[in-house]
């Protein structure tokens, strides 16, 4: 039971990373690491580590999140295309 | 069979070669940064499954906790000042990616390089003029 849902969480953040990785469209990326980060926290707390999962939830999650966003903000959100 | 049992290990792996993939193979910048968050958190994700014990508690002594059932507590306190160090690069990394843009207009690595070769060629013909 245990393992089974150590698996989920396992298979479930090799998708969002990739998924992250292969949006085409910047603030998509951020925020599907933003869910990478939030599972990743939900991990941190099977592994008996509770305080990394609060720190990740907060910071990783929250604040980096917050950062990319305001740099897309004052930046462009599409990436260049090929030329 | 025994690799089956630590596929915590191959998930690491697994997580870094995405990050390594996207920052060695995709042009843009923030994407990069994305890439390098994920290399970050996989190497995270290494240790604390280094720590971890099956059927473990978490090591916090309240309520007359066994400790010899509790995981390793050093790699958690080594990767929680790691993620604060992390998001710190990262605010410096976005810090200079703005003043990066508001240089170049761009965020493709190609094209920076490209304007980095054409400014130095200008300056080049002007020393050769003067």
């Amino acid at each position: 039971m245990g393992t089974a849902l150590n698996l989920t969480f396992l298979v479930l953040l090799v998708a969002t990373a990739l998924l992250a990785v292969f949006a085409r469209d910047l603030l998509a990326a951020v925020i599907i690491f933003s869910v990478y980060s939030l599972i990743m926290a939900l991990m941190w707390q099977r592994l008996q580590a509770p305080d990394l999962a609060l720190t990740e939830a907060a910071v990783g999650a929250g604040v980096t999140a917050v950062l990319f966003v305001v740099t897309i903000f004052k930046t462009r959100r599409r990436e260049e295309e090929e030329d | 069979m025994r690799l089956l049992h630590n596929y915590h290990y191959i998930v690491a792996m697994l997580l870094f070669c995405i990050g390594l993939y996207t920052v060695i193979v995709r042009r843009n910048i923030i994407k990069k940064l994305i890439g390098l968050n994920i290399m970050e958190t996989s190497v995270f994700l290494f240790y604390i499954s280094l720590g971890y014990l099956e059927g473990g508690i978490a090591p916090i002594r309240v309520g007359g906790a066994d400790p010899s059932r509790m995981v390793n507590p050093i790699p958690q306190a080594l990767i929680l000042t790691g993620i604060v160090v992390a998001v710190s690069v990262t605010a410096l990394a976005l810090a200079l990616v703005i003043l990066l843009y508001r240089q170049y207009g761009t965020l493709d690595v190609d094209r920076l390089f490209r304007d980095e070769e054409v400014e130095e060629e200008t300056a080049e013909e002007k020393e050769g003029t003067a």
